[in-house]
């Protein structure tokens, strides 16, 4: 157990949930690095262990009856073995996170500026004055106008858009180096979601933080992320960087994240490419590779599908894929198969 | 916020008025669809040896024979003002606020109310800080806990003490505590607070307990079941997520918000024991509203009966009236509706 040279890294952290049916294996092993500035979009249908592991590496799960195993690497320091209280001390600080639906995740009893007030103190000995206009100035950085006036208002009283600002500006308050974003767009506006997404792709210029955006939004990632990881059942089945994600994707759960992705430049006449069934049970995963009751290509893999788990592999364009169709088939699949029914990219 | 509370004082006006129509309707109105003639209704205010042409007499004097308004109108009246009543025999009086005038007991109902509600008042706020702290305590830790042994025992107790009545608890425990161990004074003393306050509180110590243990069990349910809703909620996630030590989030955004129901029924609660406590009165023979409510229905002295009932009322709104505003500045969206 030796410290990585990289910001963040997990190693095959696992995060499994003892419960009246059986344990549920929410995250499976997951590994990935992530370096300051940069940003990384974590994809996924619900269920595949996006935001448990987002909540595990705040160490939200602590305590509670969650059993995590595996290495989750802070800026040197190792969080799966530190003691709870020290992980709080670095949540809100050192890591911070935004969540879904801003509307829900913040008190209604007490105003946005008090909550970012709330916040800030936590983490530094500041009088209630300076604090408040600290929290002036965060919310006029995220771009609310009169914040003066905005930082006594409540939650309810500010509209969606307004309210995930809000939040972005409580979760910066403290100047955090790592910033998880929940689904920062799902619950709002498509007119607003752009703005959310530039904003925070400015932020995180000037912050200078590590980003992980964790989204079923292709669209989102695409916007923001320099490296994509791709969930399926608690464990990443591909990695690389955005680029080679959106242009030589070689999981065929990838292909079916691209073909359910509508897009206004294809015909209307097509379908859309749908990944058919249902996520799996993460307390009776599939044998095997767990993808392969909804795979269509999984004959082609000679059996091994249904019975052997694929290792994290090393594919095209140096990104990881987990998979057991040989490379030359999988690529040859999403050049003449799927890319041809995707349309130009 | 203003016009919040002006609603919220124009429909405790209202409420008033509804239940002193419903009231006087119960009393006047109803025995007069049933068949009451004005002199039945007098005849109630005289003696047995009083003949039919006196009955007749007192019923015009009265007011019997007037329509109903007037007579309800009066009454009202009556309360603001005073009254006087002309029996034939003498003219009683009845100075505001007359709340009703007892013709068994041949005097005003309105002081014997102001004497009893000091023994109501301190026995129904006493108790309510005692299961307020008591039953939210126990239902915060509960939940924190849930599943463990405190949590089972704690429910169990509190399952108990919901389905226990008053008159069993009260009175073991006057036989344990007052009369075996002597540790508690013994049922019927009371000393009022200004007179002297450790006295006052020896006093009533029992039945607080005793009245206390049993909202205090529900207090804890209801808590818990506050507490494990709103510790699930997202907004308690994003406290721990700021780093926030886990005892704050439970007090700060926790129980503030699982409190506000609470804060409904509470009000309601106390409003209700304000009216008359009347079977904890009775268990420690305490002279109280609910001690005298219960006279009154034995002696079957109407103006007695009307006057509690009215002044019952007014604690029920004035407590709902109080918990409205209080809502208010708890729940900052409630300023809007």
């Amino acid at each position: 157990m030796s410290a990585p040279s990289s910001f963040l890294e997990l190693r095959d952290l696992r995060i499994h949930f003892p419960t009246d049916d059986g344990l549920v294996k929410s995250v499976d092993g997951l590994s990935f690095q992530l370096e300051r500035g940069k940003t990384l979009g974590i994809v996924g249908e619900s269920g595949s262990g996006k935001s448990v592991t987002s909540l595990g590496i705040l160490g939200l799960h602590k305590g509670g009856r969650a059993r995590i195993s595996g290495e989750i690497w802070l800026d040197g320091e190792e969080l799966v073995s530190a003691s709870a209280d020290h992980v709080r001390t670095l949540r809100g600080k050192k890591m911070a996170m935004i969540f879904q639906d801003p509307l829900s995740a913040m008190h209604p009893f007490y105003t946005v500026g008090a909550q970012i007030v709330e916040a800030y103190r936590i983490h530094n000995q500041v009088s209630k004055k300076v604090a408040r206009k600290h929290a002036i100035e965060m919310l006029d950085r995220v771009g609310i106008p009169q914040p003066d006036r905005r930082v006594d208002s409540y939650p309810h009283e500010f509209s969606g858009g307004m309210r995930q600002r809000a939040m972005i500006a409580m979760a910066l308050s403290c100047d955090p180096e790592l910033l998880i974003a929940d689904e920062p767009t799902t619950a709002l506006d498509v007119t607003v979601q752009a703005q959310i997404l530039d904003l925070m792709r400015d932020l995180q210029r000037d912050f200078d933080a590590a980003l992980i955006v964790i989204t079923h939004d292709l669209g989102v990632v695409a916007e923001l992320s320099d490296d994509i990881l791709v969930m399926y059942g608690g464990k990443g089945i591909e990695y690389g960087t955005s680029e080679s994600i959106f242009d030589r994707p070689e999981h065929p759960y990838t292909w079916g994240l691209l073909g359910s992705m509508p897009r206004l430049d294809r015909e209307r006449t097509e379908r859309l490419l749908p990944i058919k069934g249902t996520p799996p049970s993460l307390i009776n995963v599939p044998a095997g590779c767990s993808f392969h009751p909804r795979c269509e290509y999984a004959g082609r893999t000679g059996g091994r599908a249904n019975t052997e788990v694929p290792e994290l592999i090393e594919g095209e364009g140096g990104h990881l894929v987990r998979c057991h169709l040989p490379r030359e088939v999988r690529r040859e699949i999403w050049e003449n198969e799927i890319k041809a029914k995707l349309g130009p990219s | 916020m203003v016009t919040y509370i002006i609603r919220r004082l124009v429909g405790a006006l209202l409420m008033l008025v509804i239940v002193s129509m419903v009231t006087f309707s119960i009393f006047f109105v109803i025995p007069r669809i049933a068949g009451a003639t004005a002199e039945d209704f007098a005849s109630r205010y005289m003696g047995r040896s009083a003949d039919a042409e006196m009955i007749a007499v007192t019923a015009e004097k009265l007011g019997f024979n007037d329509p109903i308004p007037v007579q309800y109108g009066r009454w009202i009246s009556g309360v603001f003002v005073g009254s006087e009543f002309d029996t034939g025999a003498s003219i009683e009086e009845c100075p505001a606020p007359c709340f009703g005038y007892s013709f068994i007991r041949r005097q005003p109902v309105w002081p014997d109310l102001v004497d009893r509600i000091p023994v109501t008042l301190s026995l129904a706020v006493g108790a309510s800080v005692i299961w307020l702290i008591g039953g939210v305590a126990t239902g915060v830790l509960s939940a924190l806990r849930k599943g463990t042994i405190f949590d089972r025992a704690a429910m169990s107790i509190a399952l108990a003490g919901v389905s226990l009545p008053i008159f069993f608890t009260g009175i073991v425990s006057l036989v344990v505590f007052s009369y075996g161990l002597g540790i508690t004074a013994p049922g019927g003393s009371f000393t009022p607070f200004l007179e002297n306050p450790a006295q006052w509180a020896y006093s009533l110590l029992l039945p607080w307990i005793t009245l206390a243990f049993l909202y205090a069990a529900s207090y804890a349910r209801l808590t818990r079941a506050g507490m494990l809703e709103t510790m699930s909620e997202d907004y308690i996630r994003t406290a721990r997520a700021k780093g926030m030590r886990e005892s704050k989030v439970v007090v700060k955004h926790g129980l503030r918000a699982a409190l506000t129901p609470i804060l409904t029924i509470f009000g309601l609660d106390l409003g209700l024991l304000l009216g008359g406590a009347v079977l904890t009165e009775s268990t420690f023979s305490l002279k109280g509203i609910g001690d005298y409510a219960v006279q009154a229905i034995v002696t079957n002295d109407l103006p007695k009966i009307m006057g509690v009932t009215m002044v019952a009322a007014l604690f029920v709104v004035l407590a709902s009236l109080i918990v409205d505003l209080l809502y208010a500045v708890v729940d900052p969206r409630v300023r809007l509706g």
